[in-house]
């Protein structure tokens, strides 16, 4: 790629200043240069951490605010169904329902602050975008750590009240595949962040149109209700959201027994993610070179 | 290896301007698509293209590897668009720039910094935003801290830190940001005039030391003093490019056309968001004899100032810089100066400030900055927006030169002669 080494220290300074730098007009569709991307890793860094500081600066609660949404909102529907009488167990595998929401409710937080901030994180940096050159992809990627920060202060939680339940759980090997279905969670957010993003920056209603769609996406999602409550034959094109294979696959990883193990809809998840992620990587790359001008 | 540090051939930048900046929400996006064809129907004759302006065009231009180089131009000329072209901010439309060797970019100061966080973190994160190697702010960070004159404040939020302490701080990091070639706007324009001399000392020294500098500047003086060469930008395209002191010449001449008034409906208005009001002209005037652009060291200015504004604005109100030609400011002059409570409580449509002064300042060139305020924030601010000159007078009634200096001060002065009467001087008459 001609437009490898801009700004960047590299060891070899006679190399680098032996390779120019050619600043021209590029057409359309380029490659996503990921060389650039890993030099720009400590930029990528510090910019997560600044998030991360800087999230509950000057509140009381403080990390509170990691753990109280998903608390609450399951706490919200466990309470729900039961003033409506419904019986908890036809949609929670015969989970206790509240373990069963929460186990649900730390992926689908992590997805939708994730795909929040990184909806709005272009928009947000404008600052930044209009005054120094970095590989735009930075902002979005380095938007995702505090969700993840947040994401592990809930699982703490979740730790403690399956240790409160620990009768009607089973724990065993499928644990280890929890990272798996939390990178699956980030990538989906990435994946629809890189689309909103870049669209937030031309068309400021992506701001209003996120909270929305997060919020139908829960509903899309199995995390009140099971996949079992959706008729088998529906269920791979349900997988097409890739959320619902990473929500039943935490409850596969972390409550075992009455779960099922996952299978096709996990296949059409990855397949759906991989195509979203690829497409909005394009997209994003695309637009990178009006950012500056239209943000 | 070649000794260039910079080429630039052909460079162009298109903005896109009027009607189609405006399609910001989505809504307007698809009434657009769904109207433009009809539009071309009812008026085929209209070319296409008509909504754009061209803020750099067919800019070459070489700079050799340890050459220091000043841009310089009037608003609107295209210096910032150049800048960030050149640091790859934004794409150019056409041509090419070549650039050999690690940039360093500082359109101004403190970029990325982060109220919430200490100093001693924000100039990691400054660092690193400005290209720098942690390992390499690690190990210069004494040295910055140093520069900066706040080490005691070094793990304060930087939300409490002054102003002055804030902008020492940033500037440290940036001054110690050690590109190949560094690609500076104007961020010295800020500060005390103390910190300003600073900035520019530490500027020479990063230039002495071989690094390339591509320097935009308003300021004269350090033009002169700093570059080697300058480039005079004129309606995106380059006018001169030569020795620093002929650039600075001819950079004036630019001005003596429409020395001591402007116009400022062009292309930079077009450029951000459309403000809500706008300073449309303004100019400078000897009150005595009318002429435009020239008044008497000692005598009235009278300066005037178009506005248009497109919404009611509430309690508007006016700021008229004055700098001198070394970029120091000499006199704010603002319309909540006025003695008698001067207060317009709204405006709207066209309307124009008249102020009178009498500048007590020493004959030589000024330049004027405006700004259209609103309830004290500023609507619309037009840097460089005229110059002046202050012609020598005998604004003393002395009949003699006036000496150096930056101000003129009527004086009286008496004589004590021991053992002369000729001056009964307060104080002595009792002894």
């Amino acid at each position: 790629m001609p437009t490898a080494n801009a700004i960047q220290l590299n060891e070899d300074p006679v190399a680098e200043a032996s390779a120019a730098v050619r600043v021209r007009p590029k057409p359309g569709w380029q490659a996503i240069d990921f060389a650039e991307l890993w030099r720009y890793r400590e930029l990528l860094w510090i910019l997560g951490s600044r998030d991360v500081r800087v999230r509950y600066k000057q509140t009381v609660l403080g990390i509170l605010w990691a753990i109280i949404p998903p608390l609450f909102t399951a706490l919200i529907f466990s309470t729900i169904f039961r003033l409506l009488k419904v019986a908890p167990q036809t949609l929670s595998n015969g989970f206790p329902y509240l373990l069963f929401a929460f186990t649900a409710q730390v992926p689908w937080q992590l997805f939708a602050s994730a795909l929040s901030q990184s909806s709005n994180s272009l928009v947000g940096s404008q600052h930044l975008i209009t005054r120094v050159y970095f590989p735009r992809l930075v902002i979005p990627i380095s938007s995702l750590f505090s969700a993840v920060v947040d994401f592990l202060v809930c699982l703490a939680i979740l730790a403690g009240i399956m240790l409160w339940y620990r009768e009607s759980i089973d724990l065993g090997w499928s644990l280890l595949t929890l990272p798996f279905f939390g990178l699956l969670a980030l990538a989906t957010s990435l994946a629809v962040g890189l689309w909103m993003s870049a669209l937030n920056v031309q068309y400021r209603d992506v701001r209003h149109v996120v909270p929305i769609m997060v919020q139908l996406w829960m509903y899309a999602s199995p995390v009140i209700y099971s996949s079992r409550n959706i008729p088998e034959k529906w269920r791979p094109l349900y997988a097409v959201n890739p959320m619902a294979s990473v929500v039943e696959g935490f409850r596969w990883a972390l409550l075992g027994k009455n779960q099922p193990a996952p299978g096709l809809m996990l296949w059409v998840s990855l397949v759906s993610v991989a195509a979203l992620l690829v497409g909005g990587l394009f997209y994003f790359k695309r637009m990178e070179k009006t950012f500056a001008d239209l943000v | 290896m070649t000794d260039t540090a910079i080429q630039v051939e052909g460079l162009g930048k298109r903005y896109r301007i009027g009607r189609a900046r405006h399609t910001s929400t989505l809504r307007d996006a698809l009434m657009e698509t769904i109207a433009a064809p009809f539009r071309r129907i009812r008026d085929p004759l209209t070319p296409r293209g008509h909504d754009t302006f061209w803020a750099l065009k067919n800019v070459s231009f070489e700079v050799k590897r340890g050459e220091v180089v000043g841009v310089i131009g009037r608003n609107g000329a295209g210096k910032s668009t150049l800048l960030k072209v050149l640091s790859r901010i934004t794409e150019p439309t056409e041509g090419e720039a070549r650039i050999y060797g690690r940039v360093g970019c500082l359109l101004e100061v403190g970029t990325g910094f982060h109220p919430e966080l200490t100093g001693r973190e924000n100039v990691f994160l400054n660092g690193a935003i400005l290209g720098m190697k942690r390992r390499e702010i690690a190990s210069k960070f004494d040295e910055i801290v140093a520069f900066s004159e706040v080490e005691k404040f070094i793990d304060t939020p930087v939300k409490h830190y002054s102003s002055g302490m804030y902008m020492r701080l940033a500037f440290a990091v940036a001054a110690h940001l050690e590109p190949d070639i560094l690609i500076v706007d104007e961020v010295l324009a800020v500060g005390d005039f103390a910190f300003q001399q600073k900035c520019l000392g530490k500027m020479g020294t990063v230039a002495s030391c071989g690094h390339t500098v591509l320097f935009v500047s308003h300021n004269m003086a350090a033009i002169e003093s700093l570059c080697d060469r300058g480039i005079v930008l004129e309606e995106g395209s380059v006018a001169f490019c030569g020795g620093q002191a002929e650039a600075v010449a001819r950079y004036h001449q630019t001005f003596a056309g429409t020395g001591g008034q402007g116009r400022f409906a062009g292309a930079e208005a077009n450029r951000g968001e459309a403000p809500r009001a706008r300073i449309v002209s303004a100019t400078v005037t000897d009150p005595q004899n009318g002429e435009i652009g020239q008044v008497r060291a000692g005598g009235r200015t009278q300066f005037r100032v178009e506005c248009f504004a497109s919404e009611t604005l509430d309690r508007p109100g006016l700021g008229i810089g004055i700098d001198s030609s070394s970029g120091q400011r000499i006199v704010t002059l603002h319309t909540n100066h006025d003695p008698t409570q001067f207060r317009p409580r709204r405006l709207n449509g066209a309307f124009s400030f008249f102020c009178t002064v009498e500048l007590p300042v020493v004959p030589g060139s000024y330049t004027t900055k405006l700004s259209l305020e609103s309830e004290d924030q500023t609507i619309h601010a037009v840097e460089q927006a005229m110059s002046f000159t202050v012609l020598p007078a005998d604004c003393y009634g002395s009949g003699g030169r006036i000496g150096r200096g930056v101000v003129l001060c009527p004086q009286e002065w008496l004589l004590d002669e021991p053992g002369s009467l000729a001056l009964p001087l307060l104080g002595r008459d009792s002894g």
